[in-house]
């Protein structure tokens, strides 16, 4: 089962827009989520009803969009790509604007639903814009006559508050009204963001769907070279951690080892030997606890250099036949990797 | 059982049609689930109500109808197939009429999905058209209140209003508007329902079906196409990352008159090492490995492995002592 996961896993990691897809949706759901567990408390105020009303349909959604580009890997890829220096590779600028454009269309949608929500819910309108009513229209306002202007406006401030306002005709009427209007701009921006949505996705294609396909691929290709690279660099690192260690414990106890190998060249007989000697080779070399105990005592105190040793790595006397037959390859001098230059007398035979 | 459900999904994607489907049933399902949740709130005022009710029973539609044509797959096909430019393919406009009408039949499922599902519950008809009732019709009216009749009558959508208290005038006037919305609701299902019966029966008379299997074949065979080109260009792009991330380390270690990489020592060195050796692609030290990381972020190679995708390889050749071959590998 553990392949089966890797598998999926590794499709829905191959094929990022379904992933960036599922992240995104998640995110709408976990926008819904909150504003339904949110506690919506208007102040009842005249000074804090429009700020709040209006800071909570707006803020929100900002912080949702922060944190869609926040969650989406590309973000960082987009970055390094629009930083690097040209090296041998030219930049291509349709392809920053591709990924760009992809990353805001989906680190929108959240913050679309949330607003969406809010307004067909009515409350924050409600506490927005109360202030503003005309009383007169929604029945028997008979008690608000004589108020003075600020009194007036710190009435109008309460309706939002079930249990602030005695007259609850007035107050519903007045709730029904702003809430149907908070509802009909609801509608009206669900219809404008659709719109929008489709003529990206349905026109777009009339005017530029072969440039269209190349970024694409290009700017798939830089998130998987990115991706590869690091793989490869973690493979290298493995390898070189092996060989490095391996070089280490051969230095350490070094004539221990290729007297073993003599010993074990000689009586190499069948199946058995065969045995035997990779169990002696794991103990590669060290069977007292002196010598471990140095092994462990150098690994602290005295680390090896990051540099392997290329001939040195199946003990010493195939190193003399690997570095005659080197010598003959590659011109190395001794087994070791220099970097100056070097000799070539071989002969190289194409595929053609 | 995962080789069921592979099965299964296997079955659904290789026919696009099954695909479509099941995404316009998912939008109409959508459609009803956002109907019961939404809190329709009529305003109760005689300008008003006409307006959102209206609106309330229009707007969704249309919204529905750009997500049909949005989220199906059959939409882009159609706009690459009707836009492209000749080419070595012929163009066939049967083919995009069909995707034409197939895609408009299954975006407008949502949309009546909606519309039915508000006339049969007829809380937007009662808001809309209660002002368009005689009241003469039924008894108890409130008339103890100062308001006119209109405002009245704009008043029954509102159950909580405190002038229908114990009034059965309100009830009896909803009853009566909701069961017209009901019938008007009934017949358009009706009308749809024949209309489609007698399109299934007359269909075969005037079309032709030779054709007709052709159009869908090469439809269903444009929508395979466009997948499988987008698969194969992800498998190229991962083949073609790792070639030349590969080729770029060898690059680090290349000799510098011929540019060709190291080829693998010929000894008796264990399997084990062989396959360290092949993983190192010849970087050993950490000056070397510093210097790959640096240039990865300074100088990205060009995009062109045809030097690793073509590499020769070493072929022995063995020569007996006579000059005769042995074996060869070229």
């Amino acid at each position: 089962t553990m392949d089966k996961f890797r598998m999926m896993f590794q499709f829905l990691q191959s094929n990022q827009e379904s992933f960036m897809n599922g992240i995104c949706g998640i995110m709408a759901l976990a926008s819904a989520q909150m504003y339904s567990a949110f506690e919506f408390s208007c102040p009842c105020m005249p000074e804090y009803n429009y700020t709040y009303g209006i800071g909570l349909l707006v803020i929100p959604p900002i912080w949702f969009f922060l944190l869609g580009f926040v969650l989406n890997n590309n973000v960082s890829v987009l970055a390094e790509e629009w930083k690097r220096p040209t090296g041998s590779r030219t930049k291509d600028p349709t392809i920053l604007r591709y990924m760009f454009c992809s990353i805001t269309q989906r680190s929108l949608i959240a913050p679309a639903l949330w607003v969406s929500v809010t307004l067909m819910d009515g409350k924050s309108f409600l506490c927005a814009f109360s202030i503003n009513l005309d009383i007169e229209k929604f029945g028997n306002s008979s008690f608000v006559k004589g108020m003075s202007e600020t009194e007036k406006i710190r009435l109008l401030a309460r309706i939002p508050c079930k249990d602030l306002f005695e007259n609850q005709e007035i107050r519903v009427a007045a709730t029904r009204y702003i809430k149907c209007i908070s509802q009909a701009c609801g509608w009206i921006f669900l219809l404008m963001m659709t719109f929008t949505a489709f003529l990206i996705r349905a026109i777009r294609p009339c005017f530029t769907q072969a440039a269209f396909l190349k970024t694409k691929y290009w700017s798939h290709y830089i998130d998987i070279e990115r991706k590869m690279f690091d793989e490869t660099c973690k493979e290298h690192a493995k390898s070189f951690a092996k060989v490095c260690i391996h070089q280490y414990f051969e230095n350490i106890s070094g004539e221990m080892q290729s007297l073993h190998r003599h010993r074990s060249g000689q009586d190499d007989s069948g199946d058995e030997g065969e045995d035997k000697r990779s169990d002696e080779d794991k103990l590669l070399g060290i069977r007292a606890q002196d010598d471990m105990n140095k092994v462990l005592w150098n690994w602290h105190t005295c680390k090896p250099a990051l540099a392997l040793r290329k001939d040195q790595m199946d003990g010493e006397n195939s190193s003399k036949l690997n570095g005659k037959i080197n010598e003959g390859f590659n011109g190395f001098a001794n087994g070791h990797a220099h970097e100056t230059k070097k000799r070539e007398w071989a002969v190289y035979y194409s595929k053609v | 059982l995962m080789e069921r459900l592979k099965l299964v999904l296997q079955y659904f994607q290789s026919n696009s049609e099954s695909i479509s489907n099941g995404i316009c049933i998912v939008l109409a399902l959508v459609s009803v689930k956002l109907y019961t949740s939404f809190d329709f709130n009529c305003p109760c005022l005689p300008q008003y109500n006409k307006l959102y009710s209206l609106g309330v029973m229009t707007v969704p539609p249309i919204i529905f109808f750009f997500l049909g044509v949005l989220v199906n797959r059959h939409t882009g096909v159609m706009m690459d197939e009707w836009m492209r430019p000749v080419g070595n393919r012929s163009k066939n406009p049967a083919v995009v009429k069909y995707l034409f009408s197939a895609m408009l039949q299954r975006a407008l499922l949502a949309p009546m999905v909606w519309i039915l599902v508000t006339l049969l519950d007829g809380k937007i008809f009662i808001c809309a058209f209660s002002v368009s009732v005689d009241p003469g019709l039924f008894s108890g009216v409130p008339n103890n209140t100062g308001l006119d009749v209109i405002r009245i009558m704009a008043k029954v959508p509102c159950k909580e209003d405190v002038i229908f208290q114990n009034s059965s005038f309100r009830k009896a006037v909803s009853r009566y508007v909701r069961c017209y919305s009901q019938a008007v609701g009934w017949s358009i299902l009706l009308f749809l329902i024949i209309l489609g019966a007698m399109g299934r029966l007359i269909k075969p008379c005037f079309e032709d079906h030779a054709a007709f299997l052709q159009t869908r074949y090469w439809s269903n065979y444009l929508d395979v196409e466009q997948k499988l080109f987008d698969e194969t260009c992800v498998l190229h792009a991962r083949d073609f990352a790792r070639k030349c991330v590969v080729q770029f380390f060898e690059d680090m270690t290349e000799d510098s008159i011929l540019h060709l990489p190291h080829p693998p020592f010929i000894s008796n060195v264990s399997e084990r090492w062989e396959e360290e050796e092949e993983r190192l692609h010849g970087v050993t030290r950490q000056e070397q490995m510093d210097q790959l990381l640096n240039k990865w972020y300074y100088g990205k190679p060009e995009l062109d492995v045809t030097r690793i995708a073509h590499r020769p390889r070493p072929c022995v050749t063995w020569q007996d002592p006579g000059g005769r071959t042995l074996y060869s590998d070229v």
